[in-house]
Protein backbone atom coordinates (compact mmCIF):
# COMPACT_ATOMS: atom_id res chain seq x y z
CA UNK A 1 0.00 0.00 0.00
CA UNK A 2 1.27 3.49 -0.85
CA UNK A 3 0.61 5.84 2.02
CA UNK A 4 1.12 9.60 2.04
CA UNK A 5 1.34 11.11 5.54
CA UNK A 6 1.01 14.82 6.21
CA UNK A 7 2.74 16.29 9.26
CA UNK A 8 1.55 19.76 10.29
CA UNK A 9 4.46 20.79 12.52
CA UNK A 10 8.17 21.33 11.93
CA UNK A 11 9.90 17.96 11.87
CA UNK A 12 13.02 18.78 13.87
CA UNK A 13 11.19 20.53 16.72
CA UNK A 14 10.39 17.89 19.35
CA UNK A 15 6.69 17.28 19.74
CA UNK A 16 4.15 14.56 20.30
CA UNK A 17 2.62 14.72 16.83
CA UNK A 18 5.97 14.60 15.05
CA UNK A 19 7.12 11.66 17.14
CA UNK A 20 3.82 9.87 16.53
CA UNK A 21 4.24 10.29 12.77
CA UNK A 22 7.87 9.16 12.77
CA UNK A 23 7.06 6.04 14.78
CA UNK A 24 4.01 5.26 12.65
CA UNK A 25 5.96 5.70 9.40
CA UNK A 26 8.70 3.38 10.61
CA UNK A 27 6.22 0.74 11.76
CA UNK A 28 4.40 0.92 8.40
CA UNK A 29 7.65 0.59 6.48
CA UNK A 30 8.44 -2.38 8.69
CA UNK A 31 5.18 -3.99 7.53
CA UNK A 32 6.31 -3.50 3.92
CA UNK A 33 4.22 -0.46 2.98
CA UNK A 34 5.55 2.46 0.96
CA UNK A 35 5.44 5.63 2.99
CA UNK A 36 6.10 9.26 2.15
CA UNK A 37 5.81 11.98 4.78
CA UNK A 38 5.51 15.66 3.87
CA UNK A 39 6.40 18.03 6.67
CA UNK A 40 7.49 21.59 7.34
CA UNK A 41 11.22 21.65 8.00
CA UNK A 42 14.01 24.19 8.33
CA UNK A 43 16.20 24.52 5.28
CA UNK A 44 19.23 22.82 6.80
CA UNK A 45 17.25 20.13 8.64
CA UNK A 46 18.24 16.51 8.14
CA UNK A 47 15.15 14.48 7.34
CA UNK A 48 14.76 10.70 7.32
CA UNK A 49 14.72 9.11 3.88
CA UNK A 50 10.92 8.78 3.82
CA UNK A 51 10.26 12.48 4.54
CA UNK A 52 10.12 15.44 2.14
CA UNK A 53 10.14 19.09 3.12
CA UNK A 54 7.29 21.49 2.37
CA UNK A 55 9.37 24.50 3.32
CA UNK A 56 9.75 26.45 6.54
CA UNK A 57 7.05 26.92 9.12
CA UNK A 58 6.56 30.39 10.54
CA UNK A 59 5.72 31.16 14.17
CA UNK A 60 2.28 32.76 14.42
CA UNK A 61 -0.08 33.29 17.33
CA UNK A 62 -2.78 30.65 17.12
CA UNK A 63 -5.32 29.45 19.65
CA UNK A 64 -3.74 31.15 22.62
CA UNK A 65 -0.11 30.22 22.01
CA UNK A 66 2.55 30.72 19.36
CA UNK A 67 2.58 27.81 16.96
CA UNK A 68 4.93 27.14 14.08
CA UNK A 69 2.69 26.57 11.10
CA UNK A 70 3.19 26.14 7.37
CA UNK A 71 0.72 27.89 5.11
CA UNK A 72 0.64 30.15 2.08
CA UNK A 73 1.06 29.72 -1.65
CA UNK A 74 4.44 28.01 -1.56
CA UNK A 75 3.44 25.32 0.94
CA UNK A 76 0.15 24.86 -0.86
CA UNK A 77 1.88 24.33 -4.22
CA UNK A 78 4.35 21.87 -2.74
CA UNK A 79 1.56 19.83 -1.14
CA UNK A 80 -0.29 19.74 -4.47
CA UNK A 81 2.78 18.56 -6.34
CA UNK A 82 3.51 15.93 -3.69
CA UNK A 83 -0.05 14.56 -3.94
CA UNK A 84 0.12 14.60 -7.73
CA UNK A 85 3.45 12.78 -7.90
CA UNK A 86 2.71 10.38 -5.06
CA UNK A 87 -0.12 8.29 -6.49
CA UNK A 88 -1.08 7.32 -2.94
CA UNK A 89 -3.68 4.68 -2.09
CA UNK A 90 -4.42 6.53 1.13
CA UNK A 91 -3.66 10.03 2.33
CA UNK A 92 -3.20 10.22 6.09
CA UNK A 93 -3.55 13.77 7.40
CA UNK A 94 -2.57 14.59 10.97
CA UNK A 95 -4.25 17.39 12.89
CA UNK A 96 -6.32 18.50 9.85
CA UNK A 97 -8.04 21.24 11.87
CA UNK A 98 -4.79 23.16 12.45
CA UNK A 99 -4.11 25.86 9.84
CA UNK A 100 -1.05 24.11 8.49
CA UNK A 101 -0.11 21.45 5.95
CA UNK A 102 -2.88 19.08 7.02
CA UNK A 103 -5.62 21.52 6.10
CA UNK A 104 -3.86 22.38 2.83
CA UNK A 105 -3.65 18.69 1.97
CA UNK A 106 -7.38 18.20 2.59
CA UNK A 107 -8.09 21.08 0.22
CA UNK A 108 -5.77 19.80 -2.43
CA UNK A 109 -6.80 16.14 -2.45
CA UNK A 110 -9.75 13.93 -3.28
CA UNK A 111 -10.03 10.21 -2.63
CA UNK A 112 -9.51 8.04 0.44
CA UNK A 113 -8.36 10.40 3.21
CA UNK A 114 -7.76 9.38 6.82
CA UNK A 115 -7.48 12.12 9.44
CA UNK A 116 -5.93 11.75 12.90
CA UNK A 117 -6.93 14.23 15.61
CA UNK A 118 -4.40 14.69 18.39
CA UNK A 119 -5.33 17.87 20.22
CA UNK A 120 -7.82 18.14 23.01
CA UNK A 121 -8.92 21.32 24.69
CA UNK A 122 -11.68 22.34 27.05
CA UNK A 123 -13.05 25.18 25.01
CA UNK A 124 -11.79 27.22 22.16
CA UNK A 125 -13.38 30.34 20.82
CA UNK A 126 -11.18 30.14 17.75
CA UNK A 127 -12.47 26.76 16.72
CA UNK A 128 -16.13 27.71 17.05
CA UNK A 129 -15.53 30.75 14.86
CA UNK A 130 -13.50 28.86 12.27
CA UNK A 131 -15.64 25.71 12.17
CA UNK A 132 -17.56 26.80 9.03
CA UNK A 133 -14.26 27.51 7.21
CA UNK A 134 -12.87 24.13 8.21
CA UNK A 135 -16.06 22.30 7.40
CA UNK A 136 -15.65 21.91 3.66
CA UNK A 137 -12.08 20.64 4.04
CA UNK A 138 -12.87 18.30 6.92
CA UNK A 139 -15.88 16.88 5.09
CA UNK A 140 -13.49 15.25 2.64
CA UNK A 141 -11.99 13.02 5.31
CA UNK A 142 -13.41 9.53 4.91
CA UNK A 143 -12.08 7.99 8.10
CA UNK A 144 -11.30 9.82 11.32
CA UNK A 145 -9.06 8.60 14.12
CA UNK A 146 -8.75 10.15 17.58
CA UNK A 147 -5.67 9.33 19.65
CA UNK A 148 -7.48 9.63 22.97
CA UNK A 149 -10.97 9.81 24.40
CA UNK A 150 -10.34 13.50 25.17
CA UNK A 151 -9.33 14.19 21.56
CA UNK A 152 -12.44 12.41 20.36
CA UNK A 153 -14.62 14.46 22.68
CA UNK A 154 -13.02 17.66 21.41
CA UNK A 155 -13.77 16.60 17.85
CA UNK A 156 -17.39 15.74 18.60
CA UNK A 157 -18.05 18.94 20.53
CA UNK A 158 -16.20 21.51 18.44
CA UNK A 159 -16.20 20.24 14.90
CA UNK A 160 -18.99 17.68 14.76
CA UNK A 161 -18.59 14.15 13.50
CA UNK A 162 -17.21 11.07 15.13
CA UNK A 163 -13.95 9.14 15.12
CA UNK A 164 -12.58 5.73 16.00
CA UNK A 165 -10.19 5.56 18.92
CA UNK A 166 -6.67 4.32 18.27
CA UNK A 167 -4.38 5.35 21.12
CA UNK A 168 -0.83 6.58 20.77
CA UNK A 169 1.78 3.90 20.47
CA UNK A 170 5.02 3.50 22.36
CA UNK A 171 8.12 2.02 20.82
CA UNK A 172 8.55 -0.26 23.81
CA UNK A 173 11.83 -1.69 22.48
CA UNK A 174 13.48 1.71 22.54
CA UNK A 175 12.87 2.08 26.29
CA UNK A 176 13.57 -1.48 27.32
CA UNK A 177 17.31 -1.23 27.95
CA UNK A 178 19.52 1.65 29.03
CA UNK A 179 22.36 2.48 31.40
CA UNK A 180 21.33 4.52 34.45
CA UNK A 181 22.50 8.15 34.51
CA UNK A 182 25.97 8.72 35.99
CA UNK A 183 25.81 8.90 39.76
CA UNK A 184 22.61 6.88 40.00
CA UNK A 185 22.84 3.21 40.95
CA UNK A 186 19.84 2.08 38.91
CA UNK A 187 17.61 -0.86 39.55
CA UNK A 188 20.12 -3.56 38.70
CA UNK A 189 21.71 -2.91 42.08
CA UNK A 190 18.41 -2.41 43.80
CA UNK A 191 18.22 -5.82 45.40
CA UNK A 192 21.68 -5.62 46.90
CA UNK A 193 22.41 -3.70 50.05
CA UNK A 194 23.73 -0.33 48.97
CA UNK A 195 25.74 2.09 51.05
CA UNK A 196 23.28 4.93 50.48
CA UNK A 197 20.39 2.43 50.71
CA UNK A 198 17.86 5.22 50.41
CA UNK A 199 16.58 4.56 46.94
CA UNK A 200 15.43 7.08 44.38
CA UNK A 201 12.09 8.43 43.26
CA UNK A 202 11.62 9.78 39.75
CA UNK A 203 9.29 12.24 38.03
CA UNK A 204 9.06 13.31 34.40
CA UNK A 205 6.82 16.02 33.02
CA UNK A 206 6.30 19.76 32.84
CA UNK A 207 7.35 21.08 36.22
CA UNK A 208 5.45 24.37 35.85
CA UNK A 209 2.14 22.72 34.92
CA UNK A 210 0.07 22.21 38.07
CA UNK A 211 -1.96 19.35 36.54
CA UNK A 212 1.18 17.21 36.35
CA UNK A 213 1.03 17.12 40.13
CA UNK A 214 4.67 17.83 40.98
CA UNK A 215 3.46 19.78 44.03
CA UNK A 216 1.97 16.60 45.53
CA UNK A 217 5.22 14.74 44.99
CA UNK A 218 7.31 17.51 46.57
CA UNK A 219 5.10 17.51 49.66
CA UNK A 220 5.37 13.74 49.90
CA UNK A 221 9.15 14.02 49.56
CA UNK A 222 9.20 16.42 52.52
CA UNK A 223 7.67 13.64 54.64
CA UNK A 224 9.65 10.77 53.16
CA UNK A 225 12.97 12.62 52.89
CA UNK A 226 13.00 13.28 56.64
CA UNK A 227 12.23 9.63 57.42
CA UNK A 228 14.81 8.28 54.98
CA UNK A 229 18.13 10.10 55.02
CA UNK A 230 19.40 8.45 51.82
CA UNK A 231 16.35 8.95 49.62
CA UNK A 232 16.86 11.06 46.49
CA UNK A 233 14.46 12.63 44.02
CA UNK A 234 15.16 12.90 40.28
CA UNK A 235 13.07 15.42 38.34
CA UNK A 236 13.11 15.86 34.57
CA UNK A 237 11.03 17.97 32.24
CA UNK A 238 10.60 21.54 31.05
CA UNK A 239 10.25 24.21 33.71
CA UNK A 240 12.30 26.51 35.93
CA UNK A 241 14.67 24.46 38.12
CA UNK A 242 15.30 27.25 40.68
CA UNK A 243 11.58 27.66 41.11
CA UNK A 244 11.21 23.96 41.94
CA UNK A 245 14.18 23.89 44.32
CA UNK A 246 12.74 26.91 46.14
CA UNK A 247 9.70 24.84 47.03
CA UNK A 248 11.81 22.18 48.80
CA UNK A 249 12.88 22.74 52.46
CA UNK A 250 16.58 23.78 52.54
CA UNK A 251 17.85 20.68 54.36
CA UNK A 252 16.42 18.38 51.66
CA UNK A 253 17.64 20.41 48.68
CA UNK A 254 20.95 18.53 48.17
CA UNK A 255 18.93 15.37 47.58
CA UNK A 256 16.72 16.80 44.85
CA UNK A 257 18.25 16.66 41.37
CA UNK A 258 16.54 18.71 38.69
CA UNK A 259 17.61 17.76 35.18
CA UNK A 260 15.27 20.14 33.36
CA UNK A 261 14.73 19.44 29.67
CA UNK A 262 16.49 16.20 28.77
CA UNK A 263 17.41 14.55 25.49
CA UNK A 264 15.53 11.46 24.38
CA UNK A 265 18.48 9.26 25.36
CA UNK A 266 18.82 10.81 28.81
CA UNK A 267 15.09 10.50 29.34
CA UNK A 268 15.31 6.75 28.80
CA UNK A 269 18.31 6.56 31.13
CA UNK A 270 16.35 8.51 33.74
CA UNK A 271 13.61 5.86 33.68
CA UNK A 272 16.28 3.28 34.41
CA UNK A 273 17.88 5.33 37.21
CA UNK A 274 15.07 5.34 39.72
CA UNK A 275 13.59 2.72 42.04
CA UNK A 276 10.06 4.05 41.86
CA UNK A 277 8.65 6.20 39.08
CA UNK A 278 5.94 8.51 40.35
CA UNK A 279 3.12 9.89 38.16
CA UNK A 280 1.22 12.22 40.53
CA UNK A 281 -0.97 13.81 37.81
CA UNK A 282 -4.10 15.52 39.07
CA UNK A 283 -6.17 14.85 35.96
CA UNK A 284 -6.62 16.07 32.42
CA UNK A 285 -4.50 13.17 31.25
CA UNK A 286 -6.08 11.09 28.52
CA UNK A 287 -3.54 8.34 28.28
CA UNK A 288 -0.21 9.33 29.75
CA UNK A 289 2.51 8.64 27.24
CA UNK A 290 5.04 9.18 30.04
CA UNK A 291 3.48 6.34 32.00
CA UNK A 292 3.67 4.01 29.01
CA UNK A 293 7.33 4.92 28.49
CA UNK A 294 8.14 4.22 32.13
CA UNK A 295 6.31 0.89 31.86
CA UNK A 296 8.33 -0.01 28.77
CA UNK A 297 11.49 0.72 30.74
CA UNK A 298 10.24 -1.64 33.43
CA UNK A 299 10.22 1.03 36.13
CA UNK A 300 8.05 0.15 39.14
CA UNK A 301 5.28 2.73 38.99
CA UNK A 302 3.33 4.61 41.61
CA UNK A 303 0.56 6.68 40.02
CA UNK A 304 -2.44 8.72 41.09
CA UNK A 305 -5.68 6.77 40.68
CA UNK A 306 -7.15 8.97 37.94
CA UNK A 307 -9.27 7.05 35.47
CA UNK A 308 -6.75 6.97 32.63
CA UNK A 309 -3.94 5.64 34.83
CA UNK A 310 -6.19 3.10 36.51
CA UNK A 311 -7.01 1.70 33.08
CA UNK A 312 -3.43 1.63 31.76
CA UNK A 313 -2.16 0.06 34.99
CA UNK A 314 -4.91 -2.60 34.94
CA UNK A 315 -6.47 -1.38 38.18
CA UNK A 316 -3.21 -1.53 40.12
CA UNK A 317 -1.78 -4.79 38.85
CA UNK A 318 0.88 -3.22 36.62
CA UNK A 319 1.67 -0.37 39.01
CA UNK A 320 0.66 0.85 42.45
CA UNK A 321 -2.03 3.52 42.76
CA UNK A 322 -2.62 6.21 45.40
CA UNK A 323 -5.58 8.61 45.92
CA UNK A 324 -5.11 11.57 43.60
CA UNK A 325 -3.59 14.68 45.21
CA UNK A 326 -2.98 12.97 48.58
CA UNK A 327 0.66 13.64 49.51
CA UNK A 328 0.54 11.59 52.73
CA UNK A 329 -0.85 8.56 50.89
CA UNK A 330 1.79 9.00 48.19
CA UNK A 331 4.54 9.08 50.85
CA UNK A 332 3.18 5.96 52.56
CA UNK A 333 2.80 4.02 49.32
CA UNK A 334 6.24 5.03 48.06
CA UNK A 335 7.77 4.01 51.39
CA UNK A 336 6.09 0.61 51.24
CA UNK A 337 7.36 0.08 47.70
CA UNK A 338 10.92 1.12 48.59
CA UNK A 339 10.94 -1.45 51.40
CA UNK A 340 9.65 -4.29 49.23
CA UNK A 341 12.06 -5.21 46.41
CA UNK A 342 10.07 -8.34 45.55
CA UNK A 343 6.91 -6.34 44.92
CA UNK A 344 8.86 -3.81 42.84
CA UNK A 345 10.21 -6.62 40.71
CA UNK A 346 6.74 -8.05 40.22
CA UNK A 347 5.27 -4.66 39.29
CA UNK A 348 8.10 -4.10 36.84
CA UNK A 349 7.43 -7.42 35.06
CA UNK A 350 3.65 -6.81 34.98
CA UNK A 351 4.19 -3.32 33.59
CA UNK A 352 6.39 -4.58 30.76
CA UNK A 353 3.73 -7.15 29.86
CA UNK A 354 0.80 -4.71 30.09
CA UNK A 355 2.44 -2.06 27.92
CA UNK A 356 2.64 -4.44 24.97
CA UNK A 357 -0.97 -3.51 24.17
CA UNK A 358 0.30 0.02 23.46
CA UNK A 359 3.26 -1.05 21.37
CA UNK A 360 3.60 0.61 18.00
CA UNK A 361 3.26 -2.67 16.17
CA UNK A 362 -0.29 -3.22 17.47
CA UNK A 363 -1.20 0.44 16.99
CA UNK A 364 0.14 0.44 13.42
CA UNK A 365 -1.80 -2.75 12.72
CA UNK A 366 -5.04 -0.99 13.69
CA UNK A 367 -4.13 2.03 11.56
CA UNK A 368 -3.54 -0.25 8.57
CA UNK A 369 -7.00 -1.73 9.15
CA UNK A 370 -8.43 1.77 8.92
CA UNK A 371 -6.51 2.32 5.66
CA UNK A 372 -7.90 -0.92 4.25
CA UNK A 373 -11.41 0.05 5.31
CA UNK A 374 -11.40 3.40 3.50
CA UNK A 375 -9.33 2.41 0.47
CA UNK A 376 -12.03 0.61 -1.48
CA UNK A 377 -11.50 -0.67 -5.01
CA UNK A 378 -8.55 0.83 -6.77
CA UNK A 379 -9.32 4.47 -6.02
CA UNK A 380 -6.19 6.55 -5.48
CA UNK A 381 -5.75 9.98 -4.01
CA UNK A 382 -5.85 12.63 -6.72
CA UNK A 383 -5.49 16.38 -6.84
CA UNK A 384 -8.84 18.11 -6.68
CA UNK A 385 -10.01 21.45 -8.04
CA UNK A 386 -9.79 24.42 -5.70
CA UNK A 387 -12.29 24.05 -2.91
CA UNK A 388 -14.35 21.49 -4.78
CA UNK B 1 -21.10 58.51 -18.15
CA UNK B 2 -23.49 55.56 -18.15
CA UNK B 3 -27.14 56.22 -17.55
CA UNK B 4 -28.31 55.18 -14.07
CA UNK B 5 -30.37 52.26 -15.23
CA UNK B 6 -27.30 50.54 -16.74
CA UNK B 7 -25.55 50.70 -13.39
CA UNK B 8 -28.67 49.19 -11.81
CA UNK B 9 -28.81 46.39 -14.37
CA UNK B 10 -25.10 45.64 -13.98
CA UNK B 11 -25.51 45.54 -10.22
CA UNK B 12 -28.35 43.02 -10.37
CA UNK B 13 -26.52 40.91 -12.96
CA UNK B 14 -23.56 40.76 -10.60
CA UNK B 15 -25.81 39.80 -7.67
CA UNK B 16 -27.48 37.05 -9.73
CA UNK B 17 -24.07 35.75 -10.84
CA UNK B 18 -22.71 35.60 -7.30
CA UNK B 19 -25.88 33.87 -6.09
CA UNK B 20 -25.54 31.30 -8.87
CA UNK B 21 -21.91 30.65 -7.97
CA UNK B 22 -22.85 30.22 -4.32
CA UNK B 23 -25.74 27.85 -5.07
CA UNK B 24 -23.55 25.83 -7.40
CA UNK B 25 -20.87 25.58 -4.74
CA UNK B 26 -23.42 24.38 -2.20
CA UNK B 27 -24.72 21.82 -4.68
CA UNK B 28 -21.20 20.53 -5.34
CA UNK B 29 -20.58 20.22 -1.64
CA UNK B 30 -23.82 18.32 -1.09
CA UNK B 31 -23.01 16.05 -3.99
CA UNK B 32 -19.61 15.32 -2.48
CA UNK B 33 -21.27 14.41 0.83
CA UNK B 34 -23.62 12.02 -0.97
CA UNK B 35 -20.70 10.39 -2.76
CA UNK B 36 -18.94 10.02 0.56
CA UNK B 37 -22.00 8.29 2.04
CA UNK B 38 -22.16 5.89 -0.89
CA UNK B 39 -18.45 5.08 -0.72
CA UNK B 40 -18.67 4.54 3.03
CA UNK B 41 -21.71 2.31 2.54
CA UNK B 42 -19.83 0.20 0.00
CA UNK B 43 -16.94 -0.11 2.44
CA UNK B 44 -19.32 -1.09 5.25
CA UNK B 45 -21.04 -3.75 3.10
CA UNK B 46 -17.65 -5.13 2.08
CA UNK B 47 -16.54 -5.28 5.72
CA UNK B 48 -19.74 -7.07 6.79
CA UNK B 49 -19.44 -9.62 3.98
CA UNK B 50 -15.84 -10.22 4.89
CA UNK B 51 -16.64 -10.74 8.56
CA UNK B 52 -19.39 -13.25 7.74
CA UNK B 53 -16.95 -15.04 5.43
CA UNK B 54 -14.33 -15.17 8.18
CA UNK B 55 -16.91 -16.58 10.61
CA UNK B 56 -17.97 -19.21 8.08
CA UNK B 57 -14.36 -20.10 7.40
CA UNK B 58 -13.76 -20.62 11.10
CA UNK B 59 -16.96 -22.70 11.37
CA UNK B 60 -15.89 -24.88 8.44
CA UNK B 61 -12.25 -25.19 9.50
CA UNK B 62 -12.60 -28.35 11.63
CA UNK B 63 -10.75 -26.47 14.34
CA UNK B 64 -13.90 -26.23 16.46
CA UNK B 65 -16.29 -28.66 18.04
CA UNK B 66 -19.47 -29.24 15.95
CA UNK B 67 -21.80 -27.31 18.30
CA UNK B 68 -19.66 -24.16 18.17
CA UNK B 69 -19.35 -24.52 14.41
CA UNK B 70 -23.13 -24.71 14.11
CA UNK B 71 -23.67 -21.58 16.22
CA UNK B 72 -21.21 -19.61 14.12
CA UNK B 73 -22.36 -20.92 10.75
CA UNK B 74 -26.03 -20.21 11.54
CA UNK B 75 -25.33 -16.66 12.70
CA UNK B 76 -23.12 -15.93 9.68
CA UNK B 77 -25.70 -17.36 7.29
CA UNK B 78 -28.51 -15.32 8.88
CA UNK B 79 -26.43 -12.16 8.58
CA UNK B 80 -25.71 -12.85 4.90
CA UNK B 81 -29.30 -13.59 3.90
CA UNK B 82 -31.24 -11.09 6.03
CA UNK B 83 -33.40 -8.58 4.15
CA UNK B 84 -33.00 -4.84 4.59
CA UNK B 85 -35.37 -4.68 7.59
CA UNK B 86 -33.65 -7.42 9.55
CA UNK B 87 -30.08 -6.73 8.50
CA UNK B 88 -29.11 -4.75 11.57
CA UNK B 89 -30.52 -7.38 13.96
CA UNK B 90 -28.83 -10.25 12.12
CA UNK B 91 -25.45 -8.49 12.09
CA UNK B 92 -25.76 -7.71 15.81
CA UNK B 93 -26.55 -11.37 16.42
CA UNK B 94 -23.40 -12.36 14.54
CA UNK B 95 -21.35 -10.00 16.74
CA UNK B 96 -22.84 -11.61 19.86
CA UNK B 97 -22.30 -15.13 18.54
CA UNK B 98 -18.67 -14.34 17.74
CA UNK B 99 -18.09 -12.94 21.21
CA UNK B 100 -19.80 -15.92 22.85
CA UNK B 101 -17.59 -18.31 20.88
CA UNK B 102 -14.28 -16.48 21.17
CA UNK B 103 -14.69 -15.53 24.83
CA UNK B 104 -14.88 -19.18 25.88
CA UNK B 105 -12.07 -19.95 28.32
CA UNK B 106 -8.83 -20.96 26.60
CA UNK B 107 -10.39 -20.45 23.15
CA UNK B 108 -7.66 -18.35 21.56
CA UNK B 109 -4.78 -20.32 23.03
CA UNK B 110 -6.34 -23.66 21.96
CA UNK B 111 -6.81 -22.43 18.42
CA UNK B 112 -3.38 -20.88 18.16
CA UNK B 113 -1.85 -24.23 19.04
CA UNK B 114 -3.38 -25.83 15.94
CA UNK B 115 -2.06 -25.34 12.44
CA UNK B 116 -3.92 -22.61 10.52
CA UNK B 117 -5.54 -21.55 13.80
CA UNK B 118 -3.43 -18.43 14.08
CA UNK B 119 -4.26 -17.28 10.55
CA UNK B 120 -8.01 -17.85 10.94
CA UNK B 121 -8.07 -15.97 14.23
CA UNK B 122 -6.07 -13.08 12.77
CA UNK B 123 -8.49 -12.84 9.84
CA UNK B 124 -11.48 -12.86 12.17
CA UNK B 125 -10.00 -10.23 14.47
CA UNK B 126 -9.12 -7.99 11.52
CA UNK B 127 -12.56 -8.43 9.90
CA UNK B 128 -14.37 -7.62 13.17
CA UNK B 129 -12.27 -4.50 13.76
CA UNK B 130 -12.93 -3.29 10.23
CA UNK B 131 -16.71 -3.65 10.67
CA UNK B 132 -16.50 -1.34 13.68
CA UNK B 133 -14.33 1.19 11.79
CA UNK B 134 -16.43 1.09 8.62
CA UNK B 135 -19.66 1.56 10.54
CA UNK B 136 -18.26 4.55 12.46
CA UNK B 137 -17.09 6.15 9.21
CA UNK B 138 -20.42 5.46 7.51
CA UNK B 139 -22.50 6.94 10.32
CA UNK B 140 -20.15 9.94 10.40
CA UNK B 141 -20.74 10.52 6.68
CA UNK B 142 -24.51 10.05 7.11
CA UNK B 143 -24.59 12.60 9.95
CA UNK B 144 -22.73 15.18 7.82
CA UNK B 145 -25.05 14.61 4.85
CA UNK B 146 -28.19 14.82 6.98
CA UNK B 147 -27.07 18.07 8.58
CA UNK B 148 -26.39 19.52 5.12
CA UNK B 149 -29.80 18.37 3.89
CA UNK B 150 -31.53 20.19 6.73
CA UNK B 151 -30.16 23.59 5.65
CA UNK B 152 -32.80 26.03 4.39
CA UNK B 153 -31.26 26.56 0.96
CA UNK B 154 -31.14 22.83 0.28
CA UNK B 155 -34.76 22.37 1.33
CA UNK B 156 -36.03 25.31 -0.74
CA UNK B 157 -34.08 24.54 -3.91
CA UNK B 158 -34.10 20.91 -5.10
CA UNK B 159 -30.31 20.68 -4.82
CA UNK B 160 -30.36 17.16 -3.41
CA UNK B 161 -32.02 15.87 -6.56
CA UNK B 162 -33.65 12.52 -6.04
CA UNK B 163 -30.96 11.18 -3.69
CA UNK B 164 -32.70 9.46 -0.76
CA UNK B 165 -32.01 10.75 2.76
CA UNK B 166 -29.36 8.32 4.04
CA UNK B 167 -30.11 6.39 7.23
CA UNK B 168 -27.77 5.43 10.07
CA UNK B 169 -26.64 1.83 10.45
CA UNK B 170 -27.03 0.84 14.09
CA UNK B 171 -25.67 -2.50 15.26
CA UNK B 172 -23.81 -3.98 18.17
CA UNK B 173 -20.33 -4.28 16.65
CA UNK B 174 -18.17 -4.76 19.74
CA UNK B 175 -15.40 -7.07 18.50
CA UNK B 176 -14.57 -10.38 20.18
CA UNK B 177 -11.58 -10.23 22.50
CA UNK B 178 -8.98 -11.98 20.40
Amino acid sequence: MKVGIVCPYTWNVPGGVQQHIGDLAEALIGFGHQVSVITPADDDARLPSYAVSAGRAVPVPYNGSVARLAFGFLSSARVRRWINDGGFDVLHVHEPAAPSLGLLACWAAAGPIVGTFHASYQKSRVVSVTAPILQSALEKITGRIAVSEAARKTLVEHLGGDAVLIPNGVDTERYAMAEPLPGWPGRAAAGAARPDAGGALGFLGRMDEPRKGLQTLLRAFEILGRERPGLRLLLAGPGDADDVIARVPPELRPRVVVLGMVSEADKIRAYHSVDVFVAPNLGGESFGIVLAEAMSAGAPILASDIEAFDRVLLGGRAGALFPVGDAAALAAAAGALLDDPARRKRLSAEARAAVRAYDWSSVARDVVRVYETVAVDSAVVVESGLGA
Amino acid sequence: MFPDWIIDVLFWVAVAFLAAVYVSWRATRLDRLHVRVETARAALDAALVRRAAAALELAASRLLDPATSLVLATAAHEARTADADNREFAESDLSRALRAVVDQPEFASTLEAKSDGQAVLEELSSASAKVAYARRFYNDAVAAARIARRKLLIRVLPLAGRAPLPGFFEIDDAPPGI
